[in-house]
Formats: C-alpha cells, sequence, structure tokens
C-alpha cells in the first residue's frame, strides 16, 4: 500500500478497501524497519496514531469522512504537538513537551488526519543537509552515503522511503524545495503569509512558510487546501480566500508562458542535472506552454543578502532561549549570566551559535545600516526583479539545486559552501513567492528536482503546472529500491 | 573583513553564548568568511531602493485589546527546570 499516492489511498479508505488503522499500522511497521537506516524520525508516536486512526475509521463508519479522513501524515519536529516533544533538531529543546499544537498541525488533525511522528532536521532549521541535527544526520534512501537535503531532511527522507505518504516541512531559504529535488519527492513551499507560522518555532519570520512534502502535486494540492488560510494568532497570515486547489489540477498549459531564468544556468549546475531540466522544459512545451528566456540580474545578491537578513532574525528570535521557561538549563550556574550564557552555549549547536553570532553581529551598534538596511534594499532589488519577469511570463522554471545530493561530511568544513546550494531557492524566500520542487530525471542515479515558481497566491497555477507535468511523466513515481521497495 | 578574537568573544557575550577557549579559532575563521561573502553586497547599487521588511508590504492588523486567552500557567510550568509556587526561579540577582 505504501507505493501509493496520497490522493490513491484516500479513494481506497473510501472505497473500503482497508481501514485507517491498517494503513497506518502498515507505515508504522515500515517505520520500525526501516527507519534505522534513514535516521527520518526523531519521535515516533505510534500509540497515539493508533487512536487517532481508529477514531478516524469510527468517523467514516459515521459517514463523516472528508478526504483527508484517516490518512497518516508526519511533522517536520519543528511543528509544536500537544503533548509530544518538539524538538526543532535540537538539544536545546531536547526536553520540550509542547503544550500546544501549532495551527498547521491542528487543521490538519481535524480534517481527520493521523499524525505517525515527526521528522528530524536541521537544527532550528538552519541547514542544508540535515547534518546539524542534534539527532544526528539523516540518510537519502537513494543512496545512504549522501545527504537527504535539508533543512526538512527527514520529511524529505520519510516520504521518499515511504515511511509516510505525505510530511508537513518548512522552508525559510530552500528548505523544503531542495530536500524534495535531492530525495525525488514534490516539495511545496506556499506563499509567505499564505500558511499560520503560529506554533511553528521561528527562525527568520520575515521568510519563514510552512508546506508540503509528498508523492505528487495533487497531494500536495489536497494537503495545502486543509493547511492554508488566515488565522488570527498569526498576525502576518494573509485574510485572502483559499483555492480549491485540487480542483484546477487539469487545466490546460496551452498558451501559457513560462520563463526561463538565465542566470540559473550558470557555471555553477552540474551539467547532468541541466541536461534533465532541459528535458523538462521540452515537457512543458509539449503541453502547449512557450517557454521564453527571463533574466533575475540581482540573483548572485540573494545569498549575502539572506544571510544578513536570516540570521539577523534568528539572533532576534532565539534570545528566547534562555535556560528558565523551557528547554535546556546548564547545571549549577554562578549567576544569571552564566545559566544564561552556558545553557545557550550547551544548549546550542555549532551552526546555530554561527547564525546567531552573524545575526548579532551585523545588528551590533554602528553596522546596523552596511549590513541590515542594505540586505532588505538588496532584498528589494531581488523583489523587483521577480516583479519584472512576472510582466512577462506566467511561470518561472529551472532547476531546484546545482547539484544532486552530495556525501554526508562533504561540505561541513565551510559554512559558504553549504550556503551557496540554496543560490537558486533563497530569492524566493526573500520575495515571498511560492514555489515547488517536482522530480524531473536522474543525475549520476540520484533525483533531480525542477524548480516552478509562480506570483503571489498562484499556488493554484503552480500546482496545475506541476501536475499536468506529472502526467506526462513518471519520475515522481519512482522509488529507492533495495530494501525501501 | 577579518574579525579578531576580541571582537568575536564581544559578539559571543552580546549574544549570551558561552563559547569554549578551544572552539574560538574556528569561530574566528569561519565568522569572518561568512562576513568576507555579505560584504559583496556593498557593491549593489541601491541608493534610490526603498528597504524591504515585509514581502507582502502589508501592515499589522489590529485587535480589541480583550481576554483571549486563558490561565494555563501550571501547564506552561511544567516545561520549566526550577519553579514554586508558581514562580521561575532565577540565580540570586540582588545581593
Amino acid at each position: 500500500m505504501h507505493t501509493r499516492t496520497l490522493a490513491e489511498l484516500g479513494d481506497a479508505l473510501a472505497a473500503g478497501e482497508m481501514s485507517s488503522e491498517e494503513l497506518t499500522r502498515h507505515f508504522l511497521t515500515r517505520i520500525e524497519a526501516l527507519d534505522p537506516r534513514l535516521n527520518a524520525f526523531i519521535t515516533v508516536t505510534g500509540e497515539a496514531a493508533l487512536e487517532a486512526a481508529r477514531a478516524a475509521d469510527r468517523e467514516r463508519a459515521a459517514g463523516r469522512a472528508g478526504p483527508l479522513t484517516g490518512l497518516p501524515i508526519a511533522h517536520k519536529d519543528i511543528f509544536c504537538t500537544d503533548g509530544f516533544r518538539t524538538s526543532c533538531g535540537s538539544r536545546m529543546l531536547d526536553n520540550f513537551i509542547s503544550p500546544y499544537d501549532a495551527t498547521v498541525v491542528r487543521r490538519l488533525k481535524s480534517a481527520g488526519m493521523v499524525m505517525l511522528g515527526k521528522t528530524n532536521m536541521d537544527e532550528f532549521a538552519m541547514g542544508s543537509s540535515n547534518e546539524t541535527s542534534f539527532y544526528g544526520p539523516v540518510r537519502n534512501p537513494w543512496d545512504l552515503d549522501k545527504v537527504p537535503g535539508g533543512s526538512s531532511g527527514g520529511s524529505a527522507a520519510a516520504v521518499a522511503a515511504r515511511l509516510t505518504p505525505a510530511a508537513t516541512g518548512t522552508d525559510t531559504g530552500g528548505s523544503i524545495r531542495q530536500p524534495a529535488a535531492l530525495t525525488g519527492t514534490t516539495g511545496l513551499k506556499p506563499t509567505y503569509g499564505r500558511v499560520s507560522r503560529y506554533g511553528m518555532i521561528a527562525f527568520a519570520s520575515s521568510l519563514d512558510q510552512a508546506g508540503t512534502i509528498t508523492a505528487s502535486a495533487c497531494d500536495a494540492a489536497l494537503l495545502l487546501e486543509a493547511m492554508a488560510g488566515h488565522d488570527p494568532r498569526d498576525s502576518t497570515s494573509v485574510d485572502a480566500p483559499v483555492e480549491r486547489y485540487a480542483d484546477g489540477l487539469d487545466r490546460s498549459l496551452e498558451g501559457f508562458r513560462v520563463g526561463v531564468v538565465e542566470e540559473f544556468f550558470d557555471e555553477g549546475l552540474y551539467p547532468a542535472s541541466a541536461a534533465a531540466i532541459e528535458t523538462a522544459l521540452d515537457v512543458l512545451r509539449s503541453l502547449g506552454a512557450s517557454v521564453k528566456r527571463v533574466s533575475l540580474p540581482n540573483l548572485a545578491l540573494s545569498v549575502p543578502a539572506y544571510y544578513v537578513v536570516a540570521p539577523a532574525e534568528c539572533s532576534s528570535n532565539l534570545s528566547r532561549f534562555d535556560g528558565i521557561r523551557f528547554g535546556y538549563r546548564a547545571e549549577n550556574p554562578r549567576d544569571l549570566a552564566d545559566l544564561y550564557k552556558r545553557s545557550r552555549g550547551e544548549g546550542f549547536g555549532a551552526e546555530v551559535k554561527r547564525r546567531i553570532m552573524t545575526g548579532t553581529y551585523v545588528l551590533s551598534a554602528g553596522y546596523y545600516d552596511a549590513y541590515y538596511l542594505k540586505a532588505q534594499r538588496v532584498r528589494q532589488l531581488i523583489a523587483e526583479d521577480f516583479r519584472a519577469a512576472f510582466a512577462e511570463v506566467d511561470l518561472i522554471a529551472g532547476p531546484t539545486a546545482p547539484t544532486p545530493a552530495f556525501d554526508i561530511g562533504a561540505k561541513t568544513d565551510d559554512p559558504v559552501t553549504m550556503y551557496l546550494n540554496d543560490i537558486y531557492t533563497i530569492g524566493v524566500n526573500l520575495a515571498g513567492l511560492p514555489g515547488v520542487s517536482v522530480p524531473c530525471g536522474f543525475a549520476d542515479d540520484l533525483p533531480v528536482g525542477l524548480q516552478l515558481i509562480a506570483n503571489h497566491f498562484e499556488e493554484g497555477r503552480l500546482l496545475n503546472v506541476a501536475h499536468m507535468f506529472q502526467q506526462e511523466t513518471e519520475w515522481h513515481l519512482r522509488m529507492p529500491g533495495g530494501e525501501f521497495a | 573583513m577579518a574579525l579578531t578574537r576580541r571582537q568575536v568573544e564581544s559578539i559571543a557575550n552580546l549574544a549570551r553564548l558561552q563559547i569554549n577557549e578551544d572552539e574560538i579559532p574556528a569561530y574566528v575563521r569561519n565568522l569572518s568568511r561568512i562576513i568576507d561573502f555579505v560584504d559583496q553586497l556593498e557593491g549593489a547599487g541601491t541608493e534610490h531602493v526603498h528597504p524591504m521588511a515585509h514581502p507582502l508590504n502589508m501592515s499589522q492588523p489590529l485587535r480589541a485589546d480583550e481576554v483571549t486567552e486563558s490561565d494555563d500557567r501550571a501547564r506552561f510550568q511544567a516545561n520549566a527546570a526550577a519553579v514554586e509556587a508558581g514562580l521561575y526561579l532565577v540565580p540570586k540577582v540582588i545581593e
């Protein structure tokens, strides 16, 4: 049953082919057998899952089932889950039992979904390889020596290996799309503000957005419909109607204009990945779309601008971890300053500390204008580039990541090399746009992702194009072989 | 721009982060590398560009000043390392 998509499993439940309890048991058995190889889960919530599955079966028997009732899902461990540990991949929150549900978790729960557990991630979502987690690296099911990408690496690896049919993720600079690309899954990052951030542990508040990792664009549409919408508890969540995304998936692409960003095809793009992208563009042409070149001249500045804005916001957001109200507390502090410093020094890992210090530096007296204000101006330039491109085309297409999955440990020596992994994804976050990565081929036997980017709130169009692409191709149906088959 | 050891120690102090002596050289090296990297922003022509604080240019919504949350103190304090009589315990601040 695990080879089916979420939508197909929903049909099977509706047809009475299986119960949610059977389905849930099947995935829990897979997690138990295979997750020791991947380390994709930090916490498995088996008993609660079976209880929720039985409740979903009762709802169905009573004629109250919706499209997601009884379907399993895993949540990235950045989303607060009432009564369960929410670690954010950090020693700092290893002992934190959330007293409430994130809005995303609450909405999917009330749609009848069954939580299988919490997935591994880069510590506080800071990383592109899932190697900064306190709980150890996640392995890529396509090749266990490779990273799955990050920061939503556990969610991506779990969906790729079908330890869960779907998972939530968060994307601040590419943390849904890049791991989706590296694991052959479909990763959707909605428009900034489309999905509530309430209960989603904050990293960089002007960039963070919740989304999904699934086996298909159709599955992403089903989940987004349930997750999206205004939430009075998140003042940046947008009060705009939520489309019925699943209803618009089959629209024709005749006359549709796709822009290919010149700057994406630079010397940093791995040739075999570039070839897969070119083939994918031909598929879009065959579906009736016209493809033309567009330019984002300030793209190269997006990574440095991001590495000012994101660390600045992180240094402020993570100041709440003080060893007093929740989280890790150092033993036998000499005084209050010692309590703060040692709780934070011992509770945070190296990459998180680097980002907090970078942020503290760029915000410190005398440097604010040169760094933070300058980066916000550059951010405006990048957003203007996208505005100009969307005056000419309906959608932008290109690679998600410069290379396929790399070796575990290959990029941990130099933070900047790791940061440059996100060169194609970061601009989307700076501009607040929606983007999706869909599998579009292989390079060196590893999955390659095609990134599609739409204008603000055009998730419907984005998923429509991704779905039509998946109707013509079968890359998204490929699964890692061997023990994961 | 290369950061000095003293600058890194001062940043760590501002961020209230304890950094071990033997980790300092790596922080000096890595943070200098990061600052060097973001220094390329300097060259961008942004003279008449308005800084972007928010991707959607939204204004902050307002709400009526009403009590909406219930008292969950005991539940929240269950996550704290040291509490007594509903209060969080910290090392002595005033002698």
